[in-house]
């Protein structure tokens, strides 16, 4: 067990180099620097020589692998290096929008394992009925809509038709504020997660333990408690996992839609201004959060399910 | 021999739904097995006895449903039955083994909590107790160590051990009946012999009749004192296992028995070591007209395709379904 964990750390290094080496590709790739992008909008006019000066402060004169190299090495100091904006240390901005990003998911999350789950298990107990084609034809429906969309019909009907709740902002951090946005972000992550629990659920019917169990004189209920159910956990688990990535993903559009003051939206204006520092930041610490989450789904489905081993 | 049997089974039908059609697997099935008793059905692949046994416990599933015939156990037609009461019977009364050790356990379950289920389901016993009830179980089928055993997963066990669980399992209850679906095909061959032996003897000891299903005709003739040959949903022959070796009436039962692998004289006969029956059992969607068995048949005749052939009673006991028979 800590050969396993101490062996996922080290797995997650390469990956974050990798990440960290994308991006800076990328940044190379795409025009504009930090400098340029503050007099680009039109709004203040830098002078030439202030923009070289930047330029050369931020070592943007330098090569791409001698900026990588830079980079790498405050890494390994577990230094994420300073905002080009505001001059503050990346780590402390990242740590001021951590926290609303983390509820936001976590919400969604649990938004959508709470109604995905049972929804998909009800459904597969009962193919072909009522709940079962209801709530397959809502679940491609909640996959296909966009976002954005839906989090603005929820702004309409809940905030400005009815009154219920805040349209946007995070307030005061309370729970009024973090419903929309969660459902906003949630709904996706449901419907895949109820599609995915049902067929894994009809998947499991059909296996010859299932029909052993039923030899056995059990009731339909027993056979779901007693085997059904654990062996259908091990693969909803790691779609959970894989959905926790996609969510933060996601946070992005969402963030900036409900003017949410997490990660995804810091990571868009950073982006905008081309704040390399806290792009850089804020990606690699999704990354790992995903990399953390699926570490841990990995070891709930080894204690669940006896047949993975931890090497 | 007592008066009542303890299964008779009269007119078996099984459907298979393909759509709107249906298309009957197993048709008119009829057989009976005393107290105690192990009667054998042997057939390829295909050709209806693993659904009959399903049939039996009542566990067919669509597409495949019951269709007609009657199932009557201990006196009483079990075909009708409600779910409930049908669950009382199913692993109590009536059991199964089924054919694949590797996949017929629950994987994320010790086989010491799968056995002792059966004492909860059906004896009343607390966990304790069945915990301690299913060492006992895996010690009669001759599980090593059992009381360590128990903790195991299935994953960690031998094919021909987890098969061993599979019996104790199925004769955790003392059950009247044993479904016995190809137990052995699975394992190796060395393997087979034990757990063949097993089942005879726990069976003999507890007094439970057993329906041994194979397509090894060896060992159902090794097994039983009496054989129904299945071919294309129906039995075509039934007899005593040892007229079936000497004297084959159908000619698919020649075949079978031909096919046998001898050693000896015939073994060295070049390429005649080995008969096939040529050919291979028809969809059932596409069951020929006449005789089931006309197709692959070498003694087929003009009537083999129209009608199709009654039973007709041989005069040393049993019967056989063929227009041509010895």
């Amino acid at each position: 067990m800590a050969a396993f964990l101490l062996r996922r750390t080290l797995q997650t290094l390469p990956i974050l180099l990798a990440v960290a080496l994308l991006i800076f590709l990328l940044f190379s790739v795409i025009p504009g620097t930090f400098a340029s992008s503050m007099s680009d909008d039109g709004r203040s006019v830098i002078d030439a020589q202030v923009m070289e000066r930047m330029n050369k402060e931020f070592g943007f004169n330098d090569p791409v692998h001698v900026r990588f190299g830079k980079y790498v090495a405050q890494l390994a100091q577990l230094d994420l290096g300073m905002s080009f904006r505001t001059r503050q240390p990346v780590a402390k901005v990242l740590a001021e929008r951590m926290w609303p990003t983390f509820i936001l998911t976590l919400a969604s999350m649990i938004f959508a394992i709470a109604i995905g789950v049972p929804l998909g298990f009800i459904a597969a107990l009962r193919p072909g009925s009522w709940v079962d084609t209801v709530s397959m034809v809502g679940a491609v429906s909640g996959l296909s809509l966009p976002k954005f969309w839906l989090g603005l019909m929820l702004m309409y009907l809940f905030a400005l038709v009815l009154g219920w709740l805040p349209s946007f902002g995070y307030g005061d951090g309370g729970l009024r504020y973090l419903i929309l946005p969660s459902i906003a972000l949630g709904v996706a992550p449901l419907a895949l997660l109820a599609r995915t629990t049902r067929a894994a659920v009809l998947e499991i019917m059909n296996a010859d333990f299932v029909r052993t169990a039923r030899s056995k004189g059990m009731s339909e209920r027993k056979v779901v408690q007693w085997h059904l159910a654990r062996n259908a956990l091990v693969i909803v688990l790691t779609t959970i996992g894989l959905q926790f990535g996609t969510v933060i993903g996601q946070a992005v559009v969402v963030e900036k839609l409900f003017a949410w003051p997490g990660l995804g939206s810091l990571l868009v204006d950073s982006v905008t201004l081309r704040d390399i520092p806290v792009v850089q930041g804020a990606i690699l610490l999704i990354v790992l959060s995903f990399l953390v989450i699926n570490t841990l789904v990995d070891v709930l489905c080894a204690i669940i399910d006896p047949r993975i081993k931890y090497s | 021999m007592t008066a009542q049997p303890l299964l008779e089974v009269q007119n078996l039908r099984i459907d298979l739904a393909i759509g709107n059609a249906r298309f009957p697997a197993v048709q008119d099935v009829s057989f009976t097995i005393e107290k105690g008793e192990t009667l054998g059905l042997v057939g390829e692949s295909g050709c209806g006895k693993s659904i009959t046994a399903l049939a039996l416990i009542g566990l067919l599933r669509p597409p495949l449903s019951l269709a007609g015939g009657t199932i009557r156990f201990n006196g009483k037609d079990i075909q009708n039955l409600s779910s409930a009461e049908m669950r009382k019977l199913r692993g109590n009364r009536i059991s199964m083994i089924f054919q694949e050790p590797m996949t017929a356990l629950n994987p994320l379950s010790p086989v010491g909590r799968q056995i002792a289920e059966m004492f909860v389901l059906h004896k009343g016993a607390t966990w304790k107790e069945a915990e301690r009830h299913a060492i006992e179980a895996l010690a009669s089928v001759r599980v090593p160590a059992p009381d360590r055993r128990v903790k195991d997963y299935p994953h960690q066990l031998s094919g021909g051990m987890r098969q061993r669980v599979m019996i104790a399992i199925a004769l955790a209850c003392g059950p009247d009946l044993l479904l016995a679906d190809e137990p052995t095909t699975a394992l190796d061959v060395t393997v087979q012999a034990e757990i063949l032996d097993l089942i005879r003897e726990l069976s003999a000891a507890k007094g439970t009749a057993v329906l041994m299903i194979s397509h090894d005709l060896g060992l159902i003739a090794n097994m039983c004192r009496r054989v129904g040959v299945m071919y294309a949903g129906r039995i075509v022959e039934h007899r005593a296992a040892e007229d079936i070796f000497r004297t084959p009436s159908h000619p698919y039962t020649k075949g079978l028995v031909a096919s046998l692998p001898l050693l000896g004289a015939r073994a060295q006969h070049g390429q005649k070591r080995l008969q096939e029956i040529e050919g291979v059992v028809p969809p059932v969607a596409d069951f020929p007209v006449g005789c089931r068995f006309n197709p692959r048949c070498y003694a087929a005749t003009d009537v083999c395709h129209v009608d199709d052939p009654a039973v007709t009673e041989l005069r040393h006991g049993g019967y056989v379904r063929c227009h041509h028979h010895d």
